[in-house]
């Protein structure tokens, strides 16, 4: 059978879900082969092969790590020169989709980012892709080259198939551009425990009718009682009252929960662009016109300061 | 010695507008109104910026995109950019990502750089990739996706907010950077400066001035092709109800049905 390349994203070995989700959507096309860059290769090489990596290809340098993107795509190219696979699957994160990118051009691939679901088709893999902020749902297939595939988080339910997950060392070259661009400093983002916001199955998200900082907690009450992710609008992260890297929407983080509860959000398109393809909306907003609940399953039109801290008990209540 | 800075705009549909594809799945441009990509305008921005804290710096946008995309370059100039460049070539019609970035990568270099800013996405494609690819095929450094960048002693800065960490990065000139909706607010254009810009010279440059072949682009040059297009089923509307103190429990009540609680 055909081999797949899945681009392994982790932290020191600690695969990320969207990796396993790759896994899974990569074995209806084909084998998987693995390619872990960095530390922590034996660890994740158990993770990997149980959900169905025949091999597990591993390089580490420092390279990886003091420079941008660039020494990624070379190892990248080098297992795909090793494997000549039939396609190759890489996590839609902003890095893995320039690595994608890259690694498309290199190889003489076409590229299709953002995908949210991959079958196998008589003319090589066929991706949906939700687009114009998820109002439409197009079909597309790579017509040169090896496909090279980026594919969002939560798109497929990872699903255990116990493989080797061999693990082989890659050799890699670095060519002249890797040292290109030197990250000169890194800080690592405070861990909040709560689940990371593009992979958790529920995100509570608070927008300006939140009003402050100060209230942002009962959003975060809400999100722990349901073991969700938090996330803003862009009016409350630009009003300070909440980090960037929580922001929900076309320039922010693209989310697709299992349920997704907006509570003083008014839901303009480029919010919209982030969350339209959760599975349940729910939307809290004291303007029964707000377009938010156009798209919802269920809308509660009232004062989110009553309706979010009741909520939060109920849940509490109901959960003993 | 001045420096020389590309900004690369894209002329994109209106995304508060109703947005469809045509019969040949593109982007139905006749349908509604087009416009300055609203990310862009972040890279014109930091375009000005950086050329007034160098002693000398010349300003060109570029975009490839049908004739009305010179609204585009007009807008980018009217806020200050000093001159444009406009590819447009009926071959172009249906170019993919790799295309587009070919197309750049020669204008860019028939232009004469030492900096090229992008923004971090289109507002319609809103791939993200154009400036990772546009770097690989200059050979050049990149820089992307930076909320805040300098550049000093013909080097490049910057910071990077990812999604495990802030990165601090730095690169030698000549190099391709993108800056995201964080780098700072974009400026209007005054009076003056719309006055100012119908005067800044436009150059049009197509296919064969920049020596690329038809099928190299298009759609018969794409590397990948949509097979359908299908506008997504409106949500059945949902249940909506007014909070007369007991919202909040009604709607736990609707979540224990779904099986969230
Ligand atoms: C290029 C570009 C990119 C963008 N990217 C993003 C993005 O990624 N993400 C994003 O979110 N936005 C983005 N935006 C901004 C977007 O257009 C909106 O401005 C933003 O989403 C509005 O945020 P909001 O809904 O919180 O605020 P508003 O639109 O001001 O809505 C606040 C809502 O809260 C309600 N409210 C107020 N008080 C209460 C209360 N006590 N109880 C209940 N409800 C209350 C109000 O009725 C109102 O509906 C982008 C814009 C542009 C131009
Ligand atoms: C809904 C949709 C989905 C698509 N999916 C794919 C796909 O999966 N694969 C594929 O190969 N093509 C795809 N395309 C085509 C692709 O969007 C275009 O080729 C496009 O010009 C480049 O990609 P982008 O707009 O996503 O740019 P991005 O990579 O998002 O753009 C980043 C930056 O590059 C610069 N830039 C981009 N285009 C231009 C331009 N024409 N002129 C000047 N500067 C520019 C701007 O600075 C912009 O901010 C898609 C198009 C649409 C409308």
């Amino acid at each position: 059978m055909a081999e797949v390349l899945v681009y392994v994203d982790h932290v020191d070995g600690a695969v990320r879900k969207p990796t396993l989700e790759l896994l899974t959507l990569a074995r209806r096309i084909g084998e998987p082969v693995a390619v872990h860059l960095g530390a922590g290769a034996d660890e994740a090489a158990k993770v990997l092969g149980e959900h169905g990596a025949v091999k597990v290809l591993t390089a580490d340098a420092a390279e990886f790590a003091d420079y941008l993107v660039v020494p990624k795509v070379d190892a990248l190219q080098a297992a795909y020169e090793a494997v000549n696979p039939a396609a190759v699957l890489v996590p839609s994160s902003a890095e893995g989709k320039e690595i994608a990118a890259r690694l498309a051009l290199r190889v003489g691939g076409g590229l299709i980012t953002d995908a949210v679901d991959l079958e196998a088709g008589d003319e090589g893999p066929v991706a949906t892709q939700s687009v114009f902020a998820a109002s439409y749902s197009t079909k597309s297939r790579v017509t040169k080259g090896t496909p090279v595939i980026t594919v969002k988080p939560n798109s497929a339910a990872p699903e255990a198939a116990p493989a080797a997950g061999t693990v082989e060392r890659l050799s890699v070259t670095f060519g002249e551009l890797a040292t290109g661009t030197k990250v000169v400093s890194r800080t690592p983002r405070e861990s909040t425990g709560r689940p990371e916001l593009t992979e958790a199955a529920i995100v509570v998200s608070g927008g300006r009718g939140v009003n402050g900082a100060e209230n942002f907690p009962l959003i975060e009450a809400l999100a722990d009682s349901l073991g969700g992710a938090v996330g803003a609008s862009r009016a409350a992260v630009d009003a300070g009252w909440y980090p960037h890297t929580n922001q929900v929407g076309q320039t922010g983080k693209s989310v697709s929960p299992q349920l997704y509860i907006a509570a003083g959000i008014s839901g303009a398109i480029q919010h919209r662009a982030g969350m339209q393809t959760s599975k349940t909306i729910v939307a809290i907003n004291k303007d029964e016109e707000a377009p938010i609940f156009e798209l919802v399953d269920y809308g509660v039109v009232g004062d989110l300061f009553e309706v979010v801290p009741q909520l939060t008990d109920e849940i509490k209540a109901r959960k003993g | 010695m001045s420096l020389r800075i590309v900004v690369c705009v894209k002329y994109v549909p209106d995304a508060t507008g109703d947005r469809h594809f045509a019969e040949d799945l593109t982007v139905d441009r006749d349908d509604v109104d087009g416009l300055l990509s609203e990310l862009d305008e972040y890279a014109v921005e930091q375009a000005l910026q950086i050329a007034d804290e160098a002693d000398d710096a010349e300003i060109t946008v570029l975009t490839v995109g049908p004739e009305d995309a010179k609204d585009a370059l007009r807008k980018a100039l009217s806020m200050g950019a000093h001159k444009a460049v406009h590819v447009e070539d009926d071959d172009l019609h249906g170019t993919d990502v790799m295309g587009t970035s070919l197309v750049l990568a020669k204008a860019v270099e028939h232009v004469g750089y030492d900096l090229v800013v992008c923004g971090m996405a289109s507002t319609d494609g809103g791939m993200g990739v154009l400036p990772a690819l546009l770097a690989e095929r200059l050979g050049v450094p990149q820089v992307s996706l930076l909320s805040q960048v300098a550049v000093e002693d013909g080097k490049v800065t910057g910071r990077r907010d990812g999604d495990a960490a802030t990165e601090q990065l730095e690169a030698a000139l000549p190099a391709v950077v993108s800056v995201t909706d964080q780098s700072g607010e974009a400026r209007y254009p005054s009076f003056k400066g719309i006055m100012a810009a119908k005067k800044k010279p436009v150059e049009s440059l197509d296919l064969s001035d920049l020596g690329i072949e038809a099928d190299e682009v298009g759609l018969d040059g794409a590397w990948t092709t949509v097979d359908s297009a299908a506008e997504r089923p409106a949500r059945t509307a949902g249940t909506i109800v007014k909070d007369e103190g007991e919202g909040g429990k009604q709607l736990a009540e609707f979540l224990a049905g779904q099986k969230f609680v």
